[in-house]
């Protein structure tokens, strides 16, 4: 791969904004990333942290009310997902950006077959007459690896299992030949020699097809065999992104730190107990002001509570939103002053 | 499906021969006398002689089982008699109104057009409203429109149809004029100036039974749209590039009629209830109107099979209800 191509996305300073009727809930804070042809990138972050809403936002799929984005800029193209026409980002989505999503027991129609629902992507964006649909669709369940595929496209859903069912909704995504696919914890709900193979497909596919992909996962494990480059997120922002063997040699912000040594270590005999990361996840009322990990991070110090952390460049193609500068063990020049420190 | 549905068919028939054993008991333990409303001056033994004729000297097994077997075996036969002319059954004894002394089932199938004209319309009226309203609502909920739509429901479910009935008479022909006020049974549909006619004198009682159907059905509606557009598999829809269209009319509002058909179902045998009112509030003669007028004649074989004809009804929906949805929903199978 070509040291920097040209990304196939590349998102700036997107904003998302939840209007309820407690308040609002700044779900997403500015966030830039981008993707390169061919390239995994994975992305990690607790709970809540935001990575279903960024990538549900690219490409207009969060109901609005109460889903309002703030800002930003999303480019696909040369074009602005974010102010493009509703019919244009139709004829993107499903074409263009397959979406694989966190639980298939749901995230299919019961009362379609699983033939009907992947060959309805392909009639319409291929214009493809039935039989040829029909043909591809086939074809589809073959490559994701569905035993018997012929007979099984005039099933329906409940007649599948978990990951047969997380097959059906890749190859449902993979229907038109994506740029990009987004799988938004495609394994989380299925069982560890299930995701396994789900793993096993996707490394395979991408390979084939030569698609690229953003994995968004809560395992470290998964993204450590997979990924090429690692977002980390936390409170709906960015804290972290680096190559994935950068990010596990050298990571560079407290709260990657943390994570990674919540990972049990098969090797390390000597770990008895996991690590938890102690405190609760920020409050996401308004857009932070200050770093939104202080309350939780052992390095905290004045310049956190003056100011959030912009990106630093730490490393080649290495990022970390914090003032703390782990080469020297000191504050970064960069930090602003703050109160004194009474430590 | 077919095995379910034949087995749901015999079972029906226990069910129904308990219903008529209750409908019969009940019938016969209510205080009433056929020759009651005879005149005075007819002596005690003339009486009792009109009651042996009216086949009440008879013991009660005795007597249930010749209406079974007149409403089960020979009624049916006449039925098939008068749909393709052959003569079953030419000399049993049929169900005979002790009022005029004709058989029930010719009566009740000279009533049913009106019925049928009045209710079944009101009820495709309202169901044809009420679905898209519900529709619409759900997919802008909240919506001035969704308001809207939420404060008539709430007044077509709180207004009877007595009182809404009236109101409608008060209103478009007392004061008015628009429309008459008095069902016209015996109005021949026979051209374009009296099929309009027609239209006139239905308009306010299918208003009125349409406003309750629709109340009911659009809420149904609605709720089960909403529930449906909150789904993963919306989203999915809407993540493969599909129109919006095809995401409510295709996806949401398939999974949504499920629900909504069975309610549409069940409903049905309701309805004919209803139209006992309307039908006196705008004097229609029609099954409802036959059933009054039978309790106030103390007309006992009428009453009994009016109300086991309801009963079939009931039966009979609630087995079309439970073979929809087993067609609509793939994930329900009967074996
Ligand atoms: N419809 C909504 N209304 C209000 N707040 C919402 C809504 N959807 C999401 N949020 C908020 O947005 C934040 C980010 O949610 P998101 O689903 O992106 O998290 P996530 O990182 O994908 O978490 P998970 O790993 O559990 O999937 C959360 O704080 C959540 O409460
Ligand atoms: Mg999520």
């Amino acid at each position: 791969m070509p040291d920097r191509p040209e990304p196939v996305l590349d998102v700036r300073d997107l904003k998302t904004v939840f209007k309820t009727r407690t308040g609002e809930v700044h779900a997403v804070n500015s966030i830039s990333f981008d993707l390169r042809p061919g390239e995994l990138l994975g992305v990690v972050g607790e709970s809540g942290s935001g990575k279903s809403v960024t990538m549900m936002s690219l490409i207009g799929l969060l109901p609005s009310p109460p889903a309002q984005i703030r800002g930003g800029t999303v480019t696909f193209e040369g074009r602005n997902l974010l102010t493009v026409p509703e019919a244009d980002l139709r004829k993107i989505r499903g074409r263009r950006i397959g979406f694989v999503f966190q639980d298939p027991m749901t995230s299919l129609n019961p009362v379609f077959t699983v033939g009907d629902q992947i060959i309805e992507p392909i009639r319409k964006h291929m214009r493809l007459d039935r039989k040829a649909a029909r043909a591809r669709a086939l074809e589809l369940m073959q490559l994701v690896g569905i035993p018997d595929a012929a007979r099984r496209l005039t099933d329906y859903p409940h007649q599948f299992s978990g990951g047969m069912r997380q097959r059906v909704m890749i190859a449902i995504a993979l229907a038109c030949d994506p740029d990009i696919l987004i799988a938004d914890e495609p394994t989380t709900a299925l069982d560890v020699t299930i995701q396994a193979q789900i793993l096993d497909l996707v490394h395979d596919l991408r390979e084939k097809l030569g698609m690229a992909i953003v994995w968004i996962t809560h395992d470290l494990g998964v993204i450590a065999g997979i990924a090429d480059r690692v977002m980390v997120m936390y409170g709906g922002q960015v804290v972290e992104q680096a190559p994935v063997k950068e990010l596990f040699a050298r990571p560079r912000h407290p709260y990657t730190r943390a994570l990674l040594k919540t990972i049990p270590s098969v090797r390390g005999a000597r770990a008895p107990k996991l690590t938890v990361i102690e405190g609760q996840p920020p409050i996401l009322g308004a857009a932070p002001e200050a770093c939104s990990f202080r309350d939780r991070c052992p390095y905290r110090f004045a310049a956190c509570d003056a100011a959030n952390p912009p990106r630093f460049e730490v490393g080649p193609r290495h990022d970390a939103a914090c003032f703390w500068n782990f080469d020297r063990d000191a504050p970064r020049d960069a930090a602003p002053a703050g109160e004194a420190l009474n430590a | 499906m077919l095995t379910f549905t034949l087995r749901r068919v015999l079972i029906s028939i226990p069910t129904l021969l308990v219903i008529a054993f209750a409908i019969f008991m009940l019938l016969e333990l209510a205080p009433g006398d056929p020759t009651a409303q005879l005149p005075l001056t007819i002596p005690p033994e003339v009486r009792e002689q009109i009651r042996q004729s009216l086949g009440l000297g008879e013991p009660l097994p005795v007597r249930f089982g010749k209406w079974l077997i007149q409403f089960f075996w020979v009624e049916p036969l006449h039925i098939i008699n008068g749909i393709f002319g052959t003569d079953f059954a030419e000399g049993a004894q049929r169900v005979l109104s002790w009022q005029t002394r004709s058989p029930v089932m010719d009566i009740v199938w000279q009533r049913m057009p009106q019925t049928l004209w009045v209710v079944g319309m009101s009820y495709i009226v309202g169901v044809a409203i009420a679905l898209p309203i519900g529709i619409y609502s759900a997919y802008k909920q909240y919506s001035v429109f969704d308001q809207a739509g939420t404060f008539v429901s709430m007044i077509g479910y709180s207004v009877p149809p007595f009182f809404s009935g009236v109101l409608v008479i008060v209103i478009f022909s007392v004061k008015l004029g628009w429309f008459p006020s008095i069902y016209d049974t015996t109005h021949v549909v026979n051209d374009w100036d009296s099929f309009v006619v027609q239209l006139r004198q239905m308009i306010m009682p299918v208003m009125v039974l349409a406003l309750q159907t629709t109340a009911q059905i659009s809420r149904f509606m609605r709720a089960s749209m909403l529930d449906n557009l909150g789904q993963d598999y919306v989203r999915t829809a809407r993540a493969k590039g599909m129109s919006e269209r095809s995401v409510v009319l295709r996806h949401t509002l398939r999974n949504s009629m499920i629900p909504v058909v069975t309610v549409i179902a069940l409903g049905v045998p309701g309805i004919f209830g209803g139209a006992i009112i309307t039908e006196q509030v705008f004097k229609v003669n029609g099954i409802g109107q036959l059933l009054i007028t039978a309790i106030q004649a103390n007309d006992l074989p009428m009453v009994q099979t009016l109300t086991f004809i309801f009963a079939i009804l009931i039966v009979l929906f609630n087995l079309i209800a439970d073979v929809l949805y087993g067609v609509l929903d793939p994930r329900i199978r009967y074996d």
